[in-house]
């Protein structure tokens, strides 16, 4: 009888590529402002190009919105308010709505890959994450068209009018889910502007809402950069703003609508402190600090940027930490193993590189994990700074990027001190084993959301938005739908004005 | 001999305690028959300071108290003022009101805080939810305080305006500093003595006298301060929103009639409200047979 | 093995490191998402049957019955050249002697459980006898079962000398520790059982005896890697995982494979560092690695049962 060797010897084991196919999505070489429920060509005449992050390829050229286009857009949205959707039956605007939802999952692998192409985000994030959730807002908010008297006890609401809303790059289809759906379960119309690096998703969307029949006009998407954005804060016919981008930005809006009696909410920047107990789950602490801060490259606006870890564990911490962070893919946004893909745009990578540099002159250590960079595209390793203080620049200023600072502390006191000591306030977490220090410290932690145990969980019943100065309103749940209503009494009608 | 009246020094209220105005200024205020209504301190950004100083301090004790205790010093306060009817009706009276116009409007201010007391243990219950996610999580939204709220009290009233914007804002947690109505001061600065004997931790309402116009900027620049409630004309709202955005306050504008018996409700607490939503893993969702 | 595993200083147990299940969850499904194609497919099911503990593990199992598989552990697939052998067969001690003499030379291992398998229900001089007449018949390895019921009332320490002790026993045989998971129940449980049995001195830990459900979930599977990496840390040994029970596709094979990858690293992807306890599995890695090489899809009426 022939024996065989019990053979042990394998070479190493790498995973081969597993790229997402790409030939099942449509993009047009060129788009033009949707409009009125028409593509139009911009009046500006202008066009731009979005190109992908992973290998500074030109996915499209997209319209350019200059102020009559923004005009143009509202003067569409106003029409439709005024004529159709402020006096649908809201179980009607509903169907709309749940029609949306459906045409977006059955388009779902299309918008997770276009996502990825244009903002570098992983296939696996826009797949599992970004897309479902989109969709899923569309359905959330559609149940609510026709039952917002329950919403608001002893009030009657109306709709405002004509919202303009303005996104940002780091989850364009799911941030114009959380604009879009509110807005229209509540009988506003919409002028939305997506960021200037990443429209496709959105102009994706504007075809599904097109396919959907939604009435003309009632959701107008226009393209364009910063000044677009101005011309639609500025325009004295948009009743609300809905915002979400940087704090700065944030800023100029809340001071240019002053005075004019326009609504606003404002979803800005944040440095959310992540904290760990010594009594924690620590592998799942270690997973939700790298969750907290890699998911979606760190361009999150809730990101756990700040680590502080007990003093205890540490050092057990932070070497669990290093090895997973080495075990983390990042490369190709479409290869489907991927874990952590493209950073978003030049500008943005120069930024993270200048915060590294400050980081470094600061003296505090550093950390990136041995991974391979592709050799062309926007890529940065996986960082993290040790030896940093409260008082250093990387620890205060908001880097959106794989950017992780790590303090250690000796109490629970301390460490709600320093965690709360931010002009920010959106997000927070904290891991520990035991109950009644978890309620502790969530009740304490100035912040709009609070995972204890956990770390970048979305979903679109639960409220979002910060405090101080993270912004002011809510978005997603029951409380986002207020930014999209007026109040009004029952009886004699007083409007309390809340700006 | 006739006997000769003790008259009442006006002061201003920071931290439980009674100073005048560090400036040492002094404006008078006149009634309608042209009588200087007295001394009134007018206050300074200095005073502004001290007594965001002191709000931000009373902030933590006072937002951490059980809703329970909050509501029983808000009704602690009614009752105070209950007995204090006559000095207040005295002053509202010297200011330029009736007797019956002053008596009601003294009654529609117990009333309030009456109202808002009992609010304070049950906002939460209304406004707050436990949000069904789709994960295996628990997620809930409270309402928790803002922090220090700057109040321009109502200027058309000298009461009720003050105690309409000032109640909702301490029932839900907050600490406030409150500016009184410029020209009718009186039940403001009195105001502060029923708050000094009803239980109020000091800090939690402070009190200022003086030109709207000095104050509003020193308040509503000022970074420690996290919103601001603002009753009176649109160009002064819109320099507040300006001011405000320096640190993102949320600031209310307020266009009513506070002596209605409509001007109380739930969203005038809502409005000093921030919402927090926590999330916490459940295990085995699926019940305790669910397999792992 | 870079360092045998001998006992050392207890640590307090009841400190063990907690799990929450819902964020094992989450990471379970991370690896479960893992694409493996082409190249990386075939070599992660030949790893994976390079790492087989063929079991058979029945009152009713008879010479003949080991004997046959014993030949199938050494004679996979013939008809299809350049295989790997199993890494093992697992017997109970009886059959220890006909399995040794079956594969002897061919590298295939001898494993026997131990300690009064299944149940453990039996004192620890009967254990003994058990785990020394099976190292006597020439087990390579000994898999013992821990005292479930003595960790459940908490007497973590007479758990942890009952180990030490077949320990000694097995002599230079590899001491596998079963926990049985599906009666300790909780992730946090799990996780402690672990801790104890590498303190102990297991070589490798092990999830299930195969007669309890659940047994080698991911869940688990994943909880007892994260204590062999923090053990590693600690101490510098390098204790294996044996997922046993449950694993009977090719598909779940590779989602563990990845997951001893990310969590452990490439050095435990051999039949030192990990093995699955199955006796289905085989088969299946066998019809997917034809599967890959021919682009055909495979009948079962192809493969031989043992």
């Amino acid at each position: 009888m022939a024996k065989k060797k019990n053979t042990s010897e394998f070479p190493k084991w790498n995973y081969a590529p597993a790229p997402e196919s790409t030939s099942h999505i449509q993009l047009k070489d060129r788009y033009d402002l949707y409009i009125g429920g028409k593509w139009v060509k911009p009046l500006s005449k202008k066009y731009f190009k979005t190109i992908n992050p992973a290998n500074e390829k030109t996915l499209a050229q997209v319209a350019y919105a200059n102020e009559k286009d923004v005009d143009k857009a509202v003067k569409a949205a106003r029409k439709a308010y005024d004529e159709v959707w402020s006096k649908m039956e809201p179980s009607e605007r509903a169907k709309y709505m749940y029609r949306i939802a459906r045409l977006m999952q059955e388009r779902a692998r299309e918008f997770a890959v276009i996502e990825s192409l244009d903002a570098g985000k992983v296939i696996r994030e826009s797949r599992d994450v970004d897309v479902p959730l989109a969709c899923n807002h569309f359905f959330y908010y559609a149940g609510w068209a026709d039952k917002l008297e329950y919403a608001f006890p002893n009030r009657k609401v109306s709709p405002i009018g004509v919202a303009g809303q303005i996104i940002p790059w780091n989850f364009p289809l799911l941030m114009a889910a959380w604009k879009i759906a509110p807005a229209l379960a509540a009988g506003n119309t919409v002028v939305l502007k997506p960021a200037e690096t990443t429209p496709l998703t959105a102009l994706k969307l504007a075809e599904v809402i097109h396919d959907a029949g939604l009435p003309d006009g009632v959701v107008n998407i226009v393209t364009g950069y910063g000044d677009t954005g101005a011309a639609i804060v500025n325009h004295p016919d948009v009743d609300k703003i809905a915002f979400t981008g940087s704090t700065n930005v944030g800023k100029i809006i809340q001071k240019a609508i002053a005075g004019t009696g326009k609504k606003a909410t404002l979803e800005l920047g944040g440095k959310s402190a992540n904290i760990i107990m010594d009594d924690a789950p620590l592998d799942e602490a270690v997973e939700g600090i790298v969750n907290g801060i890699f998911f979606n490259q760190g361009h999150v606006c809730c990101a756990g940027s700040r680590l502080f870890v007990q003093e205890g564990v540490a050092d057990k911490v932070i070497e669990k930490l290093k090895h997973r962070m080495d075990s983390l893919i990042v490369g190709d946004p479409l290869d489907k193993n991927t874990d952590i893909g493209a950073i978003n745009s030049r500008e943005q990578l120069g930024m993270i590189h200048k915060y590294i540099e400050i980081g470094r002159k600061e003296g505090a250590t550093m950390y990136q994990s041995n991974c391979e960079l592709p050799s062309s595209g926007y890529y940065c390793a996986p960082t993290l700074f040790t030896n940093v203080a409260q008082s250093s620049i990387i620890v205060q200023e908001e880097i959106f990027g794989p950017v992780l600072t790590i303090q250690t502390f000796r109490t629970t006191d301390e460490v709600i001190q320093k965690a709360n000591n931010t002009p920010y306030g959106l997000a927070a977490g904290v891991w520990t084993d035991k109950g009644s220090r978890i309620f502790n410290v969530t009740t304490k932690l100035r912040a709009g959301v609070v995972w204890a145990n956990t770390y970048n969980q979305f979903d679109p019943a639960s409220p979002f938005g910060g405090y101080k100065e993270s912004g002011f309103g809510r978005e997603g749940g029951l409380h986002g739908l207020s930014a999209y209503v007026k109040q009004n009494e029952y009886g004699t009608v007083r409007s309390v004005e809340n700006v | 001999m006739e006997r000769l009246e003790v008259l009442k020094t006006y002061k201003i209220y920071i931290g439980g305690k009674f100073p005048r105005t560090e400036s040492g200024r002094y404006y008078q205020p006149m009634n309608g028959n042209g009588n200087a209504l007295g001394n009134i301190c007018l206050s300074s950004r200095k005073d502004v300071r001290n007594a965001v100083v002191a709000a931000r301090k009373a902030f933590g004790d006072w937002s951490g108290r059980a809703a329970f205790n909050r509501g029983q010093i808000l009704y602690r306060i009614a009752e105070m003022l209950e007995a204090r009817r006559g000095q207040f009706m005295d002053e509202l009276q010297q200011q330029g009101s009736t007797r019956a116009k002053a008596e009601k409007e003294v009654n529609a201010a117990i009333d309030r805080l009456i109202y808002y007391a009992g609010w304070c243990d049950k906002y939460v219950q209304v406004l707050g939810s436990v949000n069904p996610v789709a994960s295996s999580h628990f997620n809930f939204s409270v309402h928790e305080p803002m922090g220090v709220v700057g109040i321009f009290a109502d200027a058309d009233t000298s009461l009720i305006g003050f105690v309409s914007m000032m109640a909702p804002v301490i029932a839900g947690g907050n600490t406030c500093v409150a500016v009184a109505s410029e020209n009718l001061p009186l039940c403001a600065v009195t105001f502060s003595e029923v708050l000094n004997s009803s239980d109020v931790p000091g800090g939690v309402v402070n009190i200022l006298t003086g030109k709207q116009s000095e104050l509003v900027k020193p308040l509503t620049t000022h970074m420690d301060v996290n919103a601001v409630a603002y009753s009176g004309s649109k160009e002064v709202f819109t320099e507040i929103q300006q001011d405000s955005v320096l640190n993102l306050k949320r600031v209310m504008h307020f266009e009513q009639d506070w002596s209605q018996s409509n001007a109380q409700n739930l969203y005038l607490i809502e409005h000093f409200q921030e919402v927090k939503t926590t999330w916490h893993p459940i295990e085995d969702i699926g019940g305790a047979t669910s397999t792992y | 093995m870079t360092k045998r595993n001998n006992p050392i200083t207890l640590p307090d147990f009841s400190k063990s490191t907690r799990v929450d299940k819902v964020g094992v969850e989450e990471r379970v499904s991370r690896f479960q998402k893992r694409s493996i194609k082409g190249e990386a497919k075939l070599q992660g099911l030949k790893m994976a049957l390079n790492m087989i503990d063929l079991t058979t593990l029945e009152g009713k199992d008879s010479p003949g019955k080991v004997r046959q598989m014993c030949f199938k552990a050494q004679h996979l697939h013939d008809v299809h050249p350049g295989l790997p052998t199993v890494a093992a067969v697992c017997v109970y001690p009886s059959m220890v002697g006909i399995a040794k003499k079956e594969v002897a030379g061919s590298g295939v291992k001898v494993a026997s459980v131990s300690a009064a398998f299944p149940a453990g229900q039996a004192p620890i001089d009967v254990k003994i006898r058990d785990t020394r007449f099976a190292v006597d018949e020439g087990a390579d390895e000994i898999d013992m079962v821990i005292s479930r019921g003595k960790y459940l009332a908490g007497e973590y320490n007479f758990v942890f000398d009952e180990i030490a002790t077949i320990k000694e026993a097995s002599g230079n045989a590899r001491l596998k520790v079963i926990l049985e998971t599906g009666e300790l129940v909780t992730l946090d449980d799990v996780r402690r059982a672990s801790d104890i049995a590498m303190y102990a001195g297991a070589d490798f830990i092990k999830t299930s005896t195969g007669k309890i459900q659940p047994a080698a979930t991911m869940q688990v599977t994943y909880t007892m890697l994260q204590a062999i990496r923090d053990f590693r840390l600690e101490t510098g040994i390098k204790v294996g995982m044996k997922p046993a029970g449950g694993i009977s596709s090719a598909k779940l094979a590779l989602h563990n494979l990845v997951m001893v990858k990310e969590v452990l690293g490439n050095e435990w992807l051999t039949n030192d560092g990990f093995r699955f306890g199955a006796s289905s599995l085989a088969n299946d890695l066998l019809m997917q690695i034809m599967k890959v090489e021919t682009g055909i899809y495979q009948s079962s009426d192809y493969f031989a049962i043992d």
